[in-house]
């Protein structure tokens, strides 16, 4: 019989090997096929075929870059500082494949031995931690740049630092609502606090989630604010100098970021592995695995098994690669930012609105609580209705007139050029 | 195990602290230092204090010395800081710092030199086990301490501020 106990000594450790063998192998697997889908779905928004030479619709197409790229000659500029050069790369490849170590990726595994919760490693910092690591990711970035000794690489550093810490101001922000509402900095708890408000904080938290997105490409140096790479700019921006595996090892990172980072919105904003109804949810509750809580706050335990964990980890690898689908997208969709519209979204739009919209959803929630609303469905009805008519707002300030009004906008336009003569049309 | 992790990280920690002194280029002062806070956050983690670790890193690791490293890099510091930093006062002076820090330590390490936990590190074990590792140091932040803790934001905004002022003052 399983028994609804963690698992425990020497089956543990066992457990533990595994799973970080086995989603650390993933994750490094998933990594190098978002490289060939950004390919392929670059070449489809574009009508192109894409790589399709190397194995069955080049599925094999990442093995033969790796190859190649390990064949490569490496490359050491003369006058580059020459510890620091190799360095870089290392200091932006480790902190992005470590970041996935917090993320909650399925519901509890029941075993023969105990339960086994699906996260390597469930720290009480949680979201912090991954904060940590990925804001000692742009060292690697501003010291690959200023180690090349060269002035494209140097000024796409520079870009990549001024643009990271900015952004991280507006990502940490719009997290704080996402914490308001969970009320602890763990990812299960976020999972679990999700399944209790019985929708996901997306809805609730309508725009920290879109605030969210936009700090999370910012932070990824993706298009639209590939600032620190733009190719029509600085050549290729801080990795300008860097050849054969270092170069592979940026864009491994880049990679692995977006990975974390899809991940991590689908776990704040989209419920995690959890998918709708209560069938599936599961939580540690001092001691005891549980689903729930009935009206008078008794404890019902939550029932694991295997094919839950299975279709709960399908569920949140489908919200992962809906994100990930989004950063290709969005790369192939909208053009490049200038720089100080970069800055200035970040400091004089984004800033400000994350502060504002933290204050009402503390506000709301304050209210909420006095009013006597218990955690739940009417609760994050009233949140969404609150946060929506802020996001509206929010859009057409950003808007201003000129996309979403559309017509109207098009006709005020038509009068500022009556004064350009008109060709005369046939038939007059 | 925790022992020799402990000794692991000092020797970081103090590897990367002589580092900074003795480093050529300030860039790799930067990073020596990074090593530092990396090294005392991974200290802080053995002692079980998650959020300062954590804190630790973002905050200094991630944005103060990334500022550092954008201000070296912006401004190309060369090598004309040297002569700042090693005249007779500045040695003189690190020596007296250190002289007092050893006094400091032995005076520390003589008189209560067990480690048996204490009622403080009891109360933070309860505190830690009620409140969970933000609220540990949330809590008595935002109520016992909450008047220090407003008074220290309105002296960094003050520090904002005038440093606002000289930056004008210069480019006019």
């Amino acid at each position: 019989m399983e028994s609804l106990q963690p698992i425990s000594g020497p089956w543990a450790l066992i457990a533990m090997s595994l799973k970080v063998t086995i989603i650390f192998g993933v994750l490094v697997l998933v990594v190098a096929y978002s490289t060939l889908a950004e390919r392929r779905v670059s070449a489809w928004i574009q009508d192109r075929r894409g790589p399709n030479r190397v194995g069955p619709f080049g599925l094999l197409q990442p093995v033969a870059d790796g190859i190649k790229n390990l064949l490569k000659e490496e490359t050491l500029p003369a006058t580059a500082s020459k510890a620091f050069f190799v360095l870089a790369p290392i200091f932006v490849l480790v902190p992005s494949l470590m970041t996935f170590a917090v993320i909650p990726i399925a519901a509890p595994l029941p075993t023969p031995a105990g339960i086994v919760d699906m996260i390597i490693a469930d720290v009480p910092i949680g979201i912090l931690y991954v904060l940590a690591f990925s804001s000692l990711a742009v060292y690697g970035v501003v010291l690959g740049g200023w180690a090349s000794n060269n002035k494209y690489a140097f000024l796409g550093g520079l870009r990549a630092s001024a643009q990271m810490v900015s952004y991280e101001v507006a990502l940490g922000l719009s997290l704080i609502t996402v914490l308001m509402m969970s009320g602890n900095v763990t990812l299960t708890e976020v999972v679990w606090q999700q399944q209790q408000l019985g929708m996901w904080f997306a809805f609730p938290l309508s725009l920290a989630f879109i605030l969210f997105v936009i700090s999370a490409f910012a932070e990824t140096n993706r298009l639209p604010f590939d600032m620190p790479e733009a190719e029509s700019e600085l050549v290729t921006g801080y990795h300008t100098e860097y050849s054969a595996m270092k170069f592979s090892a940026f864009m491994i990172s880049e990679f692995g970021h977006m990975v974390t980072a899809s991940a991590l919105m689908a776990t704040l904003f989209l419920g995690g592995w959890d998918l709708p109804g209560t069938w599936d949810d599961a939580f540690w509750h001092e001691g005891q695995l549980i689903r729930g809580f009935t009206q008078d706050g008794v404890i019902v335990l939550a029932n694991p098994a295997w094919w839950k964990t299975v279709l709960t980890f399908g569920g949140f690898a489908i919200k992962t690669s809906f994100f990930m689908l989004l950063y290709i997208w969005i790369r192939w969709t909208l053009p490049r930012f200038r720089y100080d519209q970069v800055m200035a979204l970040g400091w004089k739009v984004m800033l400000p609105t994350a502060l504002a919209y933290a204050m009402l959803i503390g506000g709301t929630i304050l209210v909420l609580d006095e009013v006597g609303i218990r955690w739940g469905f009417s609760y994050g009805l009233a949140l969404t209705a609150v946060s929506g008519v802020a996001t509206v707002g929010f859009i057409f300030f950003l808007d201003r007139g000129r996309t979403i009004i559309g017509a109207a906008g098009q006709s005020r336009q038509k009068i500022s050029i009556t004064g350009i003569s008109q060709p005369a049309t046939a038939g007059d | 195990m925790i022992e020799v992790l402990f000794y692991v990280f000092a020797a970081v920690a103090l590897g990367g602290a002589l580092g900074v002194v003795w480093a050529k280029s300030p860039v790799g002062s930067l990073l020596y230092m990074v090593a530092t806070l990396a090294s005392l956050a991974c200290i802080f983690v053995l002692l079980e204090a998650h959020f300062l670790a954590a804190i630790q890193v973002i905050v200094y690791a991630g944005a103060i010395m990334v500022l550092f490293l954008f201000v070296i890099m912006l401004l190309n510091l060369g090598h004309d800081y040297q002569r700042d930093l090693k005249g007779g006062a500045f040695s003189l002076l690190s020596f007296v710092i250190i002289g007092l820090m050893a006094g400091v330590l032995v005076r520390q390490f003589g008189e209560n030199a067990i480690t048996e936990p204490t009622a403080g590190g009891r109360a933070i074990d309860a505190a830690l086990a009620q409140h969970g590792a933000v609220g540990a140091i949330a809590q008595p932040l935002y109520t016992t301490y909450v008047v220090p803790f407003e008074i220290t934001g309105v002296l960094l905004l003050v520090a904002i501020v005038g440093a606002l002022v000289l930056a004008k003052k210069g480019g006019q």
